[in-house]
């Protein structure tokens, strides 16, 4: 591993495949009586988050003290920052008290790289605007591999606002990494350009992207990063891209059925879809305490000689 | 290259340690084994084996992965290379109460045994844990000693010994590199 996880695009296959076996065995900590082992005893990680956050949030703190390290979370709305400090200048100052880890969230793409640059402590992307977010295709990946075995050759459709998702893009690069057959479909307004050279199919027929589809990944739709008219409506949005019962019935009678959260029910997702059988959206919230647990881990070690890298 | 122990001897000392926790333990109920990763998995295994046909009773055993209890670990620093390798842990039965048995192939500094006492409490609370190696060689960093040993073998600590395994690497047998 490098210094840092900013991005999938920066990790090889037998990177992800680490991540994902360390995963594993920090899953059982979970369900253990004492639920904490002393690998980060003394380590100092700040959760630095300039956006909401429920789930990445309390995941990253749950696997921070899962691993005895000290964690603290620097809630911006609190801050400094409302009284005009850069990310720069805030992020100077945290160092400057020698955090050992910073994980980085921000509505800014690039925001980690600019961290990374200047921050001796490892950074951890959890979300970085419209282009990264390393941890949550780490953790679908693990939930696929649960349940499928090999990613390799699986038809995995992912459906929704893909121009203005993080989650897309790192999905994208990591499960073409691992030779899954990628189908992205959404409205031609949300179907960021060039995104054909990732290596994916591109469809605006959610039928032909579920068509026959091992997993189907449903992304929400970004209301709060749209400034313009992208669709005429969320009903008629969930009319023709709401992933439904019927639509469903095309996939492989053992498809699964994921989403990143938070969920925006009867617009990218019917209920009866979200809370059914096939659904392991939950499966997924619960892994991600496990995936965060082994990234922590493997970036608490030496840093590989970035000159070889 | 010389080996110190080959696949019949390696037997029997496991069959003595068998026969020495019977004898020590006066019965066998509440006993459990528990192997450190990688190579004490099977010899507790093995051992478990032989207890279950010498006193007919069905030992639980576990397996113990310490890398997270290391206190080597975590460095963060270019000189202290990548983090080893974590595998699972998997005690499927509780540790309240129970004599337990921990088993590694090689006791050398004792440090592994440190981090493995820490492991196991956190499982619970054990009546009492007892060490078995089957090989000594020397050399502690703890005041820590073996309860049940296969073999004592004196070495320099810039000699290496290898333990195989039929479960892991194809045959038995313990050698010493130079």
């Amino acid at each position: 591993m490098k210094k840092d996880l900013l991005g999938i695009a920066d990790l090889t296959p037998e990177d992800i495949y680490r991540v994902l076996e360390t995963a594993d065995a920090m899953r059982e900590i979970g369900q253990r009586p004492i639920k904490k082992v002393p690998t980060l005893r003394g380590k100092t990680v700040v959760n630095l988050f300039y956006e909401p956050s429920t789930r990445t949030r309390t995941s990253f703190e749950i696997a921070e003290k899962r691993l005895s390290a000290d964690t603290l979370n620097v809630a911006v709305a609190a801050s400094s920052v409302l009284k005009g400090e850069t990310l720069v200048d805030t992020a100077m100052n945290i160092e400057a008290m020698a955090p050992d880890m910073i994980v980085l969230r921000h509505a800014s793409s690039g925001a980690c790289h600019l961290l990374s640059r200047i921050c001796k402590s490892r950074i951890i992307n959890a979300g970085d605007g419209m282009h990264e977010h390393p941890t949550q295709a780490l953790l679908d990946a693990f939930t696929i591999r649960e349940h499928k075995k090999d990613i390799a050759g699986l038809k995995i459709a992912i459906v929704g606002d893909l121009l203005h998702s993080r989650v897309l893009r790192s999905n994208a690069l990591l499960l073409t990494k691992l030779g899954a057959d990628l189908w992205v479909c959404g409205p031609p307004t949300l179907l960021p350009p060039g995104i054909e050279c990732l290596g994916v199919h591109v469809t605006t027929s959610v039928e032909e992207a579920v068509q026959d589809a091992d997993v189907i990944m449903m992304l929400r739709i970004q209301q709060e990063r749209m400034q313009g008219a992208f669709f005429p409506s969320l009903r008629e949005y969930f009319n023709v891209f709401g992933m439904t019962r019927e639509r469903v019935s095309l996939a492989k009678p053992d498809v699964i059925i994921m989403h990143p959260g938070p969920m925006n029910r009867g617009v990218e997702i019917a209920s009866d879809v979200a809370d059914g059988p096939y659904s392991v959206i939950l499966e997924q919230v619960a892994n991600g305490v496990a995936v965060r647990m082994a990234v922590l881990y493997l970036l608490a070690g030496g840093v590989e000689d970035e000159t070889a890298a | 290259m010389a080996v110190v122990l080959d696949a019949s001897r390696m037997a029997r000392a496991l069959a003595r340690i068998a026969h020495e926790i019977l004898e020590r333990n006066s019965g066998i109920d509440e006993v459990a084994l528990v192997g450190i990763r990688t190579r004490g998995v099977p010899l507790a295994r093995r051992i478990a084996k032989t207890l279950h046909e010498v006193s007919g009773h069905e030992t639980p055993c576990g397996a113990l992965d310490i890398t997270l209890y290391r206190d080597d670990v975590s460095g963060m620093s270019s000189a202290s290379g990548p983090q080893p390798v974590v595998h699972k842990t998997e005690v499927d039965f509780s540790i309240d109460g129970k004599l337990i048995l921990l088993v590694d192939d090689v006791l050398y500094t004792g440090r592994t045994i440190r981090a493995a006492f820490d492991a196991l409490i956190d499982f619970g609370r054990p009546r009492a844990i007892q060490l078995v190696v089957l090989i000594d060689r020397g050399h502690r960093e703890l005041p820590i000693k073996a309860d049940y040993v296969g073999k004592n073998i004196p070495t320099a600590t810039t000699q290496q010994v290898q333990v195989h395994l039929t479960e892991i690497d194809g045959r038995d047998e313990v050698e010493v590199l130079p």
